[in-house]
């Protein structure tokens, strides 16, 4: 980042894009003081609140302002020294805005990595230069795989306590980027850094000339994007349909949504789906304005040239390119309650627009996330257990691979007597 | 016709936008009985223009609820009838005095008009069988909010319980609740301040006069400016005097403070912001500053 002041800062905000990113790493990796540390030299941080903080480490008796405690928001997170929750943050640079999601990196909370994780483009792992890989170095990355988080940052953090030697940083980068290769990571970056003395956060260190990356901040500002999202194949969930039955707006019908893949624009041949019955784009709207095309993630009221019939949980879709209708869903499922998920349970689930009932057919295999063994004798999966699962559903799902699409690729599971959401479900197909 | 981005990148701040329309949408057609919490401030002028769109040409289909203080300023409660009636929205006032009068909430003398809020809009949510709740929340606000979810699960008390938050995925919500629960829901949970000054600067939309520099009667109390009022007399050796002012949030006026400011406009109010050091609550805000966690606590017993 170069030295701009928020004034020129702010004059960018409304042109500029958004990044979101998930961090992970263990309770003692320094994750929130690498993240005030973004937040501090991002200018981000205001007066009070680092008063507030000076005050704080002060009284704990620290020698060194205790950046952790900008993000651990919990008086209960405060008072045993973790984080418990994912939190977001936010802070802006010239170019980007960016929203972090915080995410806790002990054992029981994988919950929270994987809510995290759902709707970052980045994800950013932090190991201990002096730990090297742990099982949950290893962990946090086989679940930003899972989720399919398309670039990942390897933060090889505390170099400064290895005297920023290049050996270390290079005997993590092999082991990691080998371990790698059982992953589906397709972009993989990795930055040695000390985030309690700033060195390669934001400024280049001066202490490791033996890297020519770029810093973790330049990196998070220019990472490419953009091209992450289906921009090929048309998928529009319907949400809500606008019906205003005014005077002035008597016959309007509009399908409002957000596009989840493709782009849309006025004339093309749609398909309405579980129906199957066709029409054309007749017009798309964004308020008053009406737009030329409309694509991911942009939230429109579509409208059609026929009177089709038309209801939340469409989907509307190309003619020769649309999801097949599917009761057979085939999925990989993180856990997220205490009661274990076992075959015959009943559960409802919500996938794009639609809600519908759900049937646990077969548990194939729980995945363990450190090794990477596919155990097949298993009958159940437990809370923060991953594993593959067959469900039939009482409505068809328009779904896609999630590797295709994470909207339409992704589902949550709901107890339907207590209301809570217990699974988080990642398509592998529909048959 | 409006020609969008040939590169297919939407700015950060459409991107903002849409999170927020689907979210109004999606609440509007899960749940039974949503309604709008207002409370005048610029996050809820800005709440009240994303519901415009979301639904456009229809109507917002829900009514607009607002807690009154009692102690709100006049230009606040003038802003939001424009709004109101602009949109052909249905406003309930839920008041503060009434339900001290009705013995909902007691006044000690001692509550903040902002404690004493809590009961009043709990009750106001009850009688309405309000399933849910919009209210303007953002999470750059305060270190609480920031792990709160977009649909926040109230129970039958109102209470917010940040330990058994429901795991948020994707752009999946979770709007199940049980009878006499309810959820309450934050559009634009990921706008920050600065985000909101640029939303009204480019939507060009009416906000209360008040964020605008203006000569006011204003007394200082706690290293705070505080406006003159009937409401809120003046203690001591506090002296009255005019000064050239605005607000940076809107609330109770007894408590809520104005910085001195020339910033007539929202260009002046964005550069004043972009190079303000202090957090909005923290400058302004009273309530706030009782102890580090007091926003915690009040978010527990059902605050906003």
């Amino acid at each position: 980042m170069s030295d701009l002041t928020k004034a020129e800062v702010a004059e960018q905000t409304r042109e500029m894009d958004l990044l979101r990113f998930a961090t992970a790493g263990s309770v003692d990796d320094g994750k929130s003081t690498l993240i005030g540390r973004l937040l501090l030299d991002s200018k981000s941080i205001f007066e009070d609140q680092l008063e507030a903080v000076e005050a704080t480490s002060q009284s704990k008796g620290y020698d060194y302002t205790d950046l952790a405690l900008l993000t651990d928001g919990l008086r209960s997170e405060r008072e045993q020294g973790i984080t418990i929750d994912v939190a977001y943050r936010y802070f802006a640079t010239p170019t980007r805005k960016f929203i972090i999601a915080d995410t806790p990196g002990h054992v029981q909370y994988t919950r929270n990595m994987v809510t995290g994780a759902s709707t970052a483009d980045l994800g950013l792992v932090l190991v201990d230069a002096r730990q090297g890989l742990t099982e949950q170095s290893r962990r946090h990355a086989v679940l930003l795989s899972l989720l399919r988080v398309p670039h990942l940052v390897l933060a090889i953090n505390k170099m400064d306590l290895v005297d920023f030697s290049q050996e270390i940083y290079e005997r993590i980068h092999a082991e990691f980027t080998q371990f790698a290769t059982k992953l589906n990571i397709p972009d993989l970056s990795v930055i040695p850094i000390s985030a309690l003395a700033g060195d390669n956060v934001v400024n280049r260190s001066e202490n490791m000339a033996w890297y020519s990356g770029p810093t973790l901040m330049h990196h998070l500002e220019h990472v490419h994007v953009a091209s992450d999202r289906d921009l090929q194949d048309v998928r529009f969930p319907v949400q809500y349909v606008v019906r205003p039955k005014s005077d002035e707006h008597h016959d309007y019908r509009g399908y409002g949504g957000m596009v989840a893949g493709g782009v849309l624009k006025p004339g093309d041949e749609v398909v309405v789906l579980p129906s199957g019955m066709t029409s054309k784009i007749a017009g798309i709207d964004l308020f008053d304005q009406e737009v030329t095309e409309a694509f991911p993630p942009m939230s429109v009221t579509v409208r059609l040239e026929d009177d089709v019939d038309v209801s939340r949980g469409d989907m509307i879709a190309r003619v020769n390119n649309a999801p097949k209708p599917s009761q057979d869903i085939d999925a990989m499922i993180c856990w997220m309650t205490n009661e274990p998920l076992r075959p015959r349970q009943k559960l409802a689930i919500k996938h794009t627009t639609r809600t519908a009932r759900a049937l646990v057919k077969d548990i194939q295999y729980r995945l363990d996330v450190n090794t990477l063994h596919r155990d097949q004798e298993t009958k159940e999966l437990g809370l923060n257990e991953i594993g593959r699962v067959q469900l039939r559903t009482t409505v068809p799902l328009l779904c896609d691979p999630y590797s295709k699409n994470r909207t339409t690729g992704s589902f949550i599971l709901i107890d339907e007597a207590t209301g809570v959401t217990v699974g988080a479900g990642m398509i592998n197909s529909g048959s | 016709m409006t020609e969008t981005h040939a590169d297919y990148r939407l700015s950060q701040l459409d991107q903002l936008e849409a999170e927020s329309i689907h979210i109004f949408r999606e609440v509007a057609a899960e749940f039974e009985r949503p309604v709008l919490m207002f409370s005048g401030g610029k996050d809820s002028i800005v709440m009240m223009r994303l519901a415009e769109k979301a639904f456009y040409p229809a109507k917002i289909p829900f009514p607009v609820l607002q807690v009154d203080t009692g102690y709100d300023f006049p230009e606040v409660l003038a802003c939001r009838d424009n709004w109101v009636n602009r949109l052909g929205a249905r406003l309930i006032v839920a008041s503060v005095e009434e339900a001290i009068r009705d013995g909902v909430v007691v006044d000690d003398g001692k509550t903040s008009r902002n404690r004493l809020q809590i009961g009043t809009l709990l009750n106001a949510l009850e009688e309405g069988g309000f399933t849910a709740a919009f209210g303007g929340g953002r999470r750059d606000e305060e270190k609480a909010r920031a792990k709160e979810r977009v649909y926040s699960h109230r129970d039958e008390f109102g209470q917010w319980d940040p330990k058994m938050q429901r795991p948020e995925l994707w752009s999946l919500y979770n709007g199940r609740i049980h009878e006499g629960e309810h959820m309450r829901i934050f559009p634009i949970s990921n706008w920050t301040e600065l985000d909101i000054w640029h939303y009204i600067g480019r939507e060009g939309i009416e906000i209360p006069s008040i964020y605008f520099s203006h000569q006011r009667r204003v007394f200082e109390r706690d290293g705070m400016l505080l406006s003159e009022s009937e409401h809120n007399p003046t203690r001591g050796n506090e002296t009255v005097e005019e000064r050239t002012v605005r607000f940076r949030t809107v609330g109770d006026l007894t408590l809520t403070g104005c910085v001195e400011s020339e910033a007539d406009t929202i260009d002046k109010i964005i550069d004043e912001i972009a190079v303000a050091r202090v957090t909005e609550r923290g400058a302004t805000r009273g309530d706030d500053r009782f102890s580090e966690a007091a926003m915690e606590d009040r978010k527990k017993e059902g605050y906003f």
